[in-house]
């Protein structure tokens, strides 16, 4: 799935677990053997391939889903087939389980945690390492933070042989293991590199009964913006999960986020847009509790084309009452986005696009009273024109909890 | 006087023939930036006329410094090629590198910063994916434009490029000494505090004015910063109090922050510390004003 990183347009690539799994078995770190299938067909396939007994485990970037009955052990591949048809297609939290993996089963003696991330603080990497591994990590870092071990990672350095050794003496590894969780430490941070992530977690790192380590579980995030040297990266993105508005907007590249509101938010700039959201929830709080309905950054340029495709992508919003466009003019000129407005809602007209609902347009900055006077001259009885953020929110507001 | 960016500044651009580096180049001599210069490898020894300024083309960053006396560059390539002309300037030992390139991977923001400091941090860094330095009236390091606001004293500091115009534009009339962009990238050469140090530093810094955004705990950690050290008054506006949360993947990042990253947490860290902190830019802007016509 294709995130954004604090809103500032900036993708980021969740994976999946059968995806992590399959990254870290290319990069040498012990895993179960498994696969992912999304047929209870494909699931036997697999069942017969690994034989004896195995796991399935439902494809779902959401926590609980072992207690929503997303986790289900089988005797061979007929188990595994039935198991694989009762998860497909359940709803863990409001995500539709499409995928399943199916993997061996271990005999885990004890859990252990292990991470590398971004450390925004310090201006580096971190390692986060803990024989208290498991579910309850979270806990065991709140209530007794000396049991979770933070290691900071010199990225011209990066992780070595002595890293290792630092990263697991710090968290206070059992003898009999060490040496096994300083290859993985080494293996990991080089898939945290070359993989271009932010974040590869290992939870459970789990030490089975036999005495092996093995990855149990894979949380990976990838950097949207290494996509440039891993192409590969386009195809990791999911698009089933994607809301097919947010898709549409990608596709033309716009910044567009669906909310649950009624005003339609268009603005330039990821900082003015989020406090366009913010002024018009304080606004719509006096007028019968209208919200925004949308994030929509369409960048610095805010030509004709870019402006009608963020009006279309809004407007496709059957919430959507009334749109807010509040532009910023600062290396664009507020002419130019006048202009743009303008033809904006002739090119909509000309691609048959029925506009009714009115547009609130805040135009300052840059040539601010030039694009006002084009405004003013085009005289389209749907855009009202205010000259403040505050006041055209409150207009945007208004109009919205009259149209609802 | 201004923090980091003053008239006597000497910029170059690196990228400076480049489509965004040319385009700015000619807007920063219009601000009145003494540009002296840009770098590529390919047109080094050509001159390049902005609007009857002939600017030289270098090879190098340190050749640029050597031949003009350089020290300050905008670095303007593309994301492919950021890590190895920042790296370029701290090699070269330029006391300013502004990074206004969005879309670099966070692997080489984190190299380059981390060569820097192995490097004594001799170069201030500021961005990657940031507008850039301006010190209105005086210099212009960057895409900030320049005739939204003149001279004045008040230092803003922002993660966010527009809102940072929004609130330039809302204190016109009283004026800066130097606006900052920081940038919103997860790592940053310069960060909110190493702003705060510097305007409370600057003697002609009378108030500061700070934006934040939801996501992170840059915004907690100034307000420890301030309470601690600066005595100047702080305005402060976090945006994004209504956007719903970010989804956060795995254990690690509740593991390493305290915070849960909400504009109401940071709004309330800021409070405690005793800075103003407004709904939106133009109560911002009148917390600030209210401050600026008591002194």
């Amino acid at each position: 799935m294709m995130r954004r990183g604090d809103w500032t347009g900036r993708a980021i690539v969740d994976l999946y677990e059968y995806q992590g799994r399959d990254l870290f078995e290319r990069h040498g770190l012990p895993v179960l053997a498994g696969g992912v299938a999304t047929t209870p067909e494909e699931a036997r396939a697999i069942a017969e391939r690994l034989g004896g007994r195995v796991v399935v485990k439902a494809q779902v970037k959401v926590g609980g889903r072992g207690k929503a009955g997303g986790v289900k052990l089988a005797d061979g591949p007929d188990e595994a087939a039935a198991r694989s048809a009762d998860i497909l297609g359940m709803d863990i939290k409001g995500h539709t389980v499409h995928k399943v993996m199916i993997t061996q089963t271990a005999s885990i003696a004890e859990e252990y945690y292990l991470s590398f991330l971004l450390d925004r603080a310090n201006r580096t990497f971190l390692c986060i390492a803990s024989v208290a591994g498991g579910m309850d990590i979270e806990q065991v870092a709140a209530e007794t933070p000396d049991k979770v071990a933070k290691v900071a990672i010199d990225a011209t350095v990066g992780v070595n042989d002595a890293k290792a050794r630092e990263i697991v003496a710090a968290a206070g590894f059992p003898e009999e293991v060490r040496d096994q969780v300083e290859t993985i430490a080494v293996q990991l941070w080089q898939a945290f590199v070359a993989e271009d992530a932010t974040l590869v977690e290992v939870n459970p790192l789990a030490r089975t009964t036999e005495g092996t380590v093995l990855c149990l579980d894979a949380k990976i995030t990838l950097d949207g913006n290494a996509t440039f040297r891993h192409p590969e990266f386009e195809a990791l993105v999911d698009q089933a999960t994607v809301d097919p508005l947010e898709q549409r907007a990608k596709e033309k590249d716009l910044n567009y986020v669906k909310l649950d509101g009624q005003v339609g938010i268009i603005g330039n700039g990821a900082g003015l847009v989020m406090s366009t959201l913010d002024v018009v929830a304080y606004a719509g709080e006096r007028h019968g509790g209208v919200k925004p309905a949308n994030f929509l950054d369409i960048g610095g340029g805010a030509s004709a084309a870019v402006m009608a495709n963020g009006l279309e992508i809004v407007l496709s919003d059957p919430d959507v009452k009334s749109i807010f466009v509040n532009v910023f003019g600062g290396i664009t000129a507020c002419d130019e986005v006048a202009n743009g407005i303008v033809q904006a809602l002739a090119l909509l007209e000309q691609r048959g696009e029925e506009v009714t609902r009115p547009l609130v347009v805040r135009l300052d900055g840059n040539n601010a009273e030039a694009g006002r006077a084009i405004l003013d001259g085009a005289a389209n009885p749907l855009v009202q024109r205010v000259d403040t953020m505050d006041g055209a929110a409150e207009r945007a507001a208004e109009l919205a909890a009259a149209g609802v | 006087m201004a923090i980091w960016l003053t008239k006597d500044s000497k910029v170059i651009v690196q990228g400076m023939t480049g489509s965004e580096g040319s385009k700015h180049t000619r807007r920063m001599l219009a601000a009145g930036t003494a540009v002296v210069g840009g770098t590529n490898p390919r047109k080094a020894g050509q001159t390049v006329d902005f609007d009857g300024t002939p600017l030289p083309v270098f090879a190098t960053v340190a050749d640029a410094m050597r031949e003009t006396g350089a020290d300050v560059t905008v670095i303007f390539v593309p994301p492919q090629f950021t890590k190895a002309a920042v790296i370029e300037a701290i090699d070269a030992g330029i006391g300013l590198a502004v990074v206004i390139t969005e879309g670099i991977p966070v692997h080489d923001t984190a190299a380059f910063w981390a060569h820097n400091v192995a490097k004594g941090e001799r170069t201030r860094i500021v961005g990657p994916n940031c507008p850039g330095v301006a010190s209105p009236g005086a210099s212009n390091a960057g895409i900030i434009p320049a005739d939204i606001t003149g001279a004045g004293r008040i230092g803003l500091v922002s993660k966010s490029g527009t809102l940072t115009y929004q609130m330039m534009y809302e204190l016109r009339d009283i004026g800066f000494s130097t606006c900052v962009g920081i940038g919103g990238d997860p790592i940053i050469g310069t960060t909110h505090i190493d702003a705060l140090k510097a305007f409370q530093d600057d003697p002609d810094t009378d108030a500061i004015v700070m934006i934040g955004e939801i996501g992170g705990d840059a915004e907690e950690r100034a307000a420890e910063f301030i309470k601690a050290n600066v005595t100047k008054p702080v305005v402060g506006y976090i945006a994004g109090f209504t956007a719903p949360p970010g989804k956060t993947m795995g254990h690690a990042g509740a593991i390493i922050s305290g915070s849960s990253g909400t504009a109401e947490a940071k709004k309330a860290a800021l409070e405690a510390v005793g800075v103003r902190v407004g709904k939106t830019p133009s109560e911002t802007a009148r917390l600030m004003r209210e401050i600026m016509s008591a002194a």
